[in-house]
């Protein structure tokens, strides 16, 4: 039988404000336990939230970023349940009444086609803290910074055909997200974090089946192999003329396989209702039209800006515009450069490449775009060849100093002084007449062997136009 | 309305409450007694109304995103019935 | 000295007949002789007290004195006070030593309002009577077979017996007016939202509301004006002028609006508090003021209404004591459900659990709509009556409780028949309003009182018509001989 996957996502997000979204804490990531943990975030008999102003800035820009409906009344609720890292016994949230309702985001397929993935909803509330489960003999540790850190939870609608759709739509999200600066979208930190709704079902039916959700997935390549490995098992049971039963699994990266979670399998009734601590909150036009005002400019605009204004191919574009980050460095390297195309092959090619290697984050460039633009100017100057300049660019990324100082030391100046390089190539002519023989005897593909032999001779550091234009004119003799 | 032990006992999971074999039966008759005054809001029509949450119908008010509290684990931890290395002790979890 | 009003030792220490230090050490002495028999206090804190007397002493010389500059009040143990076991009168919090203060006592004190200790209560401040709490009943001072009223029931106590010169209370479903009435004290339920929660242990949100409990309306108005006002710390606080509480108390009361809602005059009123009440109607009609009869005819379902909403949000409030970061733990749990289950089951008390089962019960799938949704759709007609009543007259007079207070034990194994007797104090909370309890009378030796309820934010009128109130009849005077 072939078999149809239906998968929707409920993505949370850590919106980047400085204070939690109930209390004057700070949110910084990777202090020391329960430091920034205050009165509220404890749960502390007789403390009260207060709402921050910025977590409703920032989700409401989401919901203006994909065109979505904005609710101007919006209610928090109490999610009602126990559990350590929850010190009130409830979760702060939005149930009826979300700050976000429904909107829908284009991605882009492997095949370069594109589908619309329905958004039912996105509303603000609150994270728990952390459970440390190590070190304590039969005791597990809180640890409660995080707790009460905002969250925007984007729940999708079941809209996604197959893993790499999901993962898809999941990059479609965190370049929104980053884009318009509510998140860092660090996923290794927990600030984007994935479940995963998955069901199968006979290729041609339009009833759902049954669905399990695949908890807390933390990284792109995860929830792609998350999701296979659950679709199959779906398939297996199915064959073998079993159900599926409705429940929330974890994903075990090590094994690639998902376990039921028993923990969280009491009969749960979360007894939601309006929270008396806090109002409802309301928001008007001007207040919604100032957010649009702020709004940075989304991916899909920037891809076309890039083509109209650089020229740039459909390809480079994308690339370039996929983060925010990227985006901005290749425009700032563009501004010193004003060449974009070698501006959009240095950040695609070396830069992208050297990050790769070291696995780093843009953000985390030992290269400025500054300094990248220099070491450009260095080649549109002839300084350096282009060939030169990657071994520069290798050096500077090393932290071994600006492109004019590595030029400098390391004595990397392109040779443009037309005598010194007929010396050389008078030298190789010398040197091997039998080629010389052969090439005026009509072996033009030699001329590229005498190119190789001058540049060795220069250490590279020849101009390789004057090298070919002299060494024309003396081959013909 | 009169419950029943089993949803006595199914409220006591949700709250998280030990209610011992001698004390079920005057907690079953207890919460009875109560609901039964609680029915008398059903026979009122209550249809189209808007349930009243907060009695000003007031709407919230905006703190700005700023840090204002400050380390004070010390403090909170003194209290604490179990704590080490900074964190808060209790029963294994398991997952 | 101690029988003086809160007004009456404010002007003494100012013109220095006796010292903060002094007449707190009176009142201290006062609380060591009865206290032990009374029960009111749960925590005396003689040395806090002394040390802020001192320093009360100091800014008066220096010539900084504020209105409440060394006057020695009590807290009800619901408010945290940082430092000082706060305990709800639960052996929950019993070990729970604040690490904050709460805005009330915060503002009080820096009105330099010296603390006595920290006085008893239902615990988390469920019930009528004052027997729930952990620390055992408080006993009124005019009857010790009787209870005080609750759930502030130790502060009504420490006001009538004189072992503080004011104290604070709480009202959520009648907190501070019905141990007034019991104890023949002034008691103010503000407007919801005038008075900050920060730091007030929750029971019900969205009623509960933190005020004075005094001798007589001038010594609220004195206490409201400290405590009154806009806190940033809580969403609920209302970011609106305050009023000056002392301005219009000198008002005449020529024109003046009364309703009397037929409702709280029906059968189930103790003939003695009806005569009791209607002779203070015939005072105010002698002071200028006209009265008719209104009506409020949702009177009796704020009954049912409220017992499910307060459980309801309180089942959820109390959800944070759970034994991990503070409160009491059980001994050895095995598992982290055992850590849960037993540390409330041991932590709270009878009355407690069944509020919170109750309220589980009523947010739970499949009876949300049935019980918590329909008394919310419920408190807004609640309101609608009220805000008709309002239309035709400037206050509501009624009286406080159905009956005087009752013995020690007679109604705490049936919670229904408690609850029953808050017939007359619920609807203001469902509504939000300001409510000022007054003492108006005896009956069978002890004290009854009445209710002025206004409309929103209306403090000054209610507190300007009892002291008029006051200025005519001295029951608020009398006092119990101990």
């Amino acid at each position: 039988m072939e078999w149809e996957t239906v998968i929707g996502l409920e993505i949370h997000v850590q919106l980047s404000t400085r204070s939690k979204i109930f209390s004057g804490s700070s949110t910084q990531y990777g202090a020391e336990p329960n430091t920034q943990a205050s009165l509220v975030d404890l749960a502390m008999p007789g403390a009260l939230p207060v709402f921050n102003e910025n977590a409703l800035r920032k989700a409401v820009a989401f919901g203006l970023a994909i065109d979505a409906h904005i609710g101007k009344r919006s209610v928090f609720d109490r999610k009602n349940y126990f559990y350590p890292d929850l010190p009130k016994g409830y979760q702060i949230t939005q149930m009826d009444d979300p700050i976000v309702g429904l909107g829908e985001v284009e991605i882009v397929l492997d095949d370069g086609s594109t589908r619309t993935i329905g958004v039912t909803r996105a509303h603000l509330e609150e994270d728990a803290g952390k459970s440390l489960h190590e070190d304590f003999e039969g005791m597990t540790g809180i640890d409660l910074n995080r707790a009460g850190t905002p969250l925007l939870e984007i729940v999708s609608e079941p809209d996604m055909r197959s893993a790499k759709e999901a993962v898809a739509y999941l990059k479609k999200i965190h370049s929104i997200v980053t884009y318009i600066g509510i998140s860092d979208g660090n996923m290794a930190e927990g600030s984007l974090r994935c479940d995963a709704n998955v069901s199968v079902r006979p290729k041609g039916q339009t009833e759902f089946g049954t669905r399990t959700e695949i908890k807390n997935i933390n990284s792109f390549k995860f929830v792609e192999k998350a999701i296979n490995v659950e679709v199959q098992r779906h398939i297996d049971v199915i064959e073998d003329g079993g159900t599926v039963t409705q429940e929330t699994r974890l994903y075990d990266a090590d094994k690639n396989e998902t376990r039921s979670m028993r923990s969280k399998e009491f009969a749960n009734d979360y007894r939601y209702f309006p929270e008396p601590d806090l109002l409802p909150v309301e928001i008007d036009d001007a207040y919604i039209q100032d957010v649009k005002d702020h709004l940075p400019e989304l991916p899909d605009a920037k891809i076309q800006r890039f083509k109209a204004d650089y020229g740039l191919s459909d390809y480079d574009a994308t690339v370039l515009a996929a983060s925010r980050a990227m985006a901005d460095y290749f425009e700032a390297v563009v501004d010193v450069t004003k060449d974009a195309k070698l501006a959009a092959n240095w950040c695609m090619g070396e830069l992208a490449g050297q990050l790769n290697r070291h696995e780093q984050d843009i953000a985390d460039s030992p290269v400025s775009a500054a300094d990248l633009g220099l070491l450009i100017q260095r080649i549109q100057d002839n300084t350096v060849s282009n060939k030169i300049a990657k071994t520069v660019f290798e050096a500077m990324f090393r932290g071994e100093g600006s492109a004019d100082e590595i030029i400098e030391a390391q004595g990397l100046k392109q040779v443009s002084d037309s005598g010194a390089i007929e010396a050389m190539i008078d030298e190789v002519i010398a040197n091997n007449p039998a080629q010389v023989a052969d090439y005026r005897s009509g072996k033009d593909k030699l001329f590229g062997f005498f190119v190789g032999q001058v540049m060795k001779a220069s250490k590279g550091q020849a101009n390789p136009a004057q090298v070919n234009d002299i060494l024309k004119s003396k081959l013909q003799g | 309305m009169s419950l029943d032990r089993s949803q006595v006992e199914n409220v006591a999971q949700l709250a998280r409450l030990q209610v011992t074999e001698d004390a079920m039966a005057a907690t079953v008759t207890s919460l009875s007694s109560i609901l039964d005054l609680a029915d008398q809001l059903q026979k009122i029509d209550t249809e189209g109304v808007e349930p009243l949450s907060n009695p000003l119908d007031a709407t919230a008010r905006l703190r700005p995103d700023e840090v204002t509290e400050h380390n004070q684990r010390d403090a909170y931890q003194a209290i604490a019935p179990s704590a080490a290395d900074g964190l808060y002790l209790v029963p294994k979890v398991i997952e | 000295m101690l029988d003086k009003t809160l007004t009456q030792l404010a002007a003494g220490l100012a013109r220095g007949d006796f010292s903060s230090v002094e007449l707190t050490q009176a009142y201290l002495e006062r609380i060591r002789l009865h206290n032990t028999d009374l029960n009111a206090y749960i925590t005396v804190t003689d040395d806090i007290a002394l040390a802020q007397a001192a320093t009360a002493d100091e800014h008066r010389a220096a010539g900084n004195a504020g209105p409440l500059t060394g006057l020695p009040i009590a807290h009800k143990d619901i408010f945290c006070t940082q430092g000082v076991r706060t305990s709800c009168g639960s052996r929950m919090l019993d070990n729970f030593i604040a690490p904050y203060e709460s805005t009330v006592t915060a503002r009080l004190a820096g009105a330099g309002a010296v603390m006595l200790g920290k006085t008893n209560l239902d615990e988390f401040a469920m019930g009528s009577s004052t027997e729930s709490s952990y620390y055992g009943p408080t006993r009124n001072p005019w009857n010790r077979d009787t209870v005080p009223g609750g759930s502030s029931g130790g502060s009504a106590t420490a006001v009538a017996a004189r072992l503080a010169a004011a104290a604070t209370g709480t009202d959520t479903g009648g907190s501070i007016r019905q141990p007034a009435a019991f104890t023949g004290i002034t008691g103010l339920k503000p407007t919801y939202g005038r008075v900050s929660r920060w730091g007030m242990v929750a029971y019900g949100s969205s009623l509960d509301c933190g005020g004075p409990m005094t001798q007589t309306a001038e010594d609220a108005a004195l206490m409201l004006n400290a405590v009154a006002g806009f806190d940033p710390k809580d969403s609920t606080s209302m970011d609106r002028q305050v009023d000056d509480y002392q301005a219009r108390l000198n008002e005449p009361l020529a024109g003046l609006r009364i309703g009397l809602p037929k409702e709280y005059f029906g059968d189930g009123l103790n003939e003695g508090i009806r005569s009791a009440v209607m002779a203070a109607v015939s005072e105010l009609e002698k002071l200028g003021a006209t009265v008719k009869e209104i009506s409020l005819p949702r009177t009796e379902l704020s009954i049912p209404a409220y017992y499910i909403i307060a459980p309801a949000e309180a089942s959820t409030n109390l959800s944070r004591y759970d034994g991990v970061r503070y409160g009491y733990r059980c001994k050895d749990p095995v598992d982290l459900e055992d850590l849960y289950k037993r540390s409330r089951a041991e932590g709270f008390g009878a009355e407690v659990q069944r509020r919170i089962l109750v309220g589980t019960y009523a947010l739970s799938a499949g009876y949300y709509d049935a019980y918590y949704k329909k008394a919310q759709q419920l408190r807004r007609l609640i309101r609608d009556d009220f805000q008709t009543g309002f239309q035709e007259v400037d206050v509501i007079l009624a009286p406080t409780t159905p009956s005087p207070a009752w013995t020690l034990g007679e109604k705490s194994n049936d919670p229904v028949a408690m609850y029953l007797e808050d017939i007359y104090t619920l609807s203001t909370n469902l509504a939000g309003l300001p409510a000022l309890a007054l003492p108006c009378g005896q009956v069978g030796g002890l004290p009854v009182g009445l209710q002025l309820i206004g409309n929103y934010f209306e403090e000054s009128h209610l507190l300007n018509i009892g002291h008029q109130y006051q200025q005519v009849t001295d029951w608020h005077q009398q006092a119990p001989a101990l």
